[in-house]
């Protein structure tokens, strides 16, 4: 095999600027949702299930540990869907600019931690 | 690339228009799903189950599995093509990968499965 072929960047040794951090928390927001999908799942299936499961699912959520939970899930997912839509903006060509593209991920984190302290105050 | 084997859409285009549509139609159920619950913030048993009991409903939520693990395919692809690597790894990445990418592959299946046996509870 050629030994001179093109390699990707060694990620591991490139420094974090805003834009990085922010693409590096949608990776693992959607690596966390891909497991949390096991507990909506199993969410809909017992509250669908029967109606003592249905309240089983509403006593289980009431729960200060599964609110922490529950909480964290809602924060990933409203992370990953700010993010995800500022991919979509940026597919549109709004924002592609290395200035804009800064200012992206700076919006998307001040919307995130707005919609992470709303779903803070929905839990609680 | 010997990696791009196991990419979903075996292209990278297709790949990112699928990621694409399949973002578009889980913002969609997330909105109509946190509206839902925060209209209806004293639900019953009779109202939950009547909504899933209707036919558009039940295939939204299909549709929207269907994209979670084809996103999810794609997303966490990506992540395993760029972390475990043998630059990054050494010898043992293409082993770890392929393991990682089997085990991705029996969550979504399951994953799957369990959803149509929810909405048509065969």
């Amino acid at each position: 095999m050629n030994k001179n072929r093109p390699v990707n960047l060694d990620i591991s040794t490139i420094s974090l600027p805003v834009t990085a951090i922010i693409s590096i928390l949608h990776r693992i927001s959607g690596v966390i949702l891909f497991a949390v999908v096991a507990l909506l799942l199993w969410a809909l299936h017992t509250s669908l299930a029967s109606e003592e499961g249905f309240a089983q699912v509403g006593q289980v959520f009431g729960h200060p540990i599964a609110k922490i939970v529950l909480w964290g899930s809602l924060a990933a997912l409203a992370y990953h869907l700010v993010a995800g839509v500022r991919h979509l903006i940026m597919d549109a060509g709004v924002g592609e600019s290395l200035e804009g593209g800064r200012m992206g991920a700076k919006i998307v984190a001040v919307v995130a931690v707005i919609l992470i302290a709303l779903a803070g105050v929905w839990v609680w | 690339m010997v990696t791009a084997v196991t990419s979903f859409g075996r292209s990278g285009l297709y790949d990112w228009l699928i990621q694409r549509v399949s973002a578009v139609v889980l913002a969609a159920y997330t909105l109509f799903m946190v509206a839902y619950l925060v209209l209806n913030p004293d639900l019953t048993y009779t109202q939950w189950q009547g909504l899933f009991d209707q036919l558009w409903m039940r295939i939204f939520s299909f549709v929207t599995l269907i994209s979670i693990v084809a996103h999810a395919w794609i997303g966490l692809w990506s992540v395993l093509t760029d972390y475990l690597t043998s630059r990054m790894m050494g010898g043992k990445a293409v082993v770890l990968r392929v393991l990682a990418q089997v085990c991705l592959g029996v969550v979504a299946v399951t994953y799957t499965i369990w959803g149509i046996e929810i909405l048509w509870g065969l």
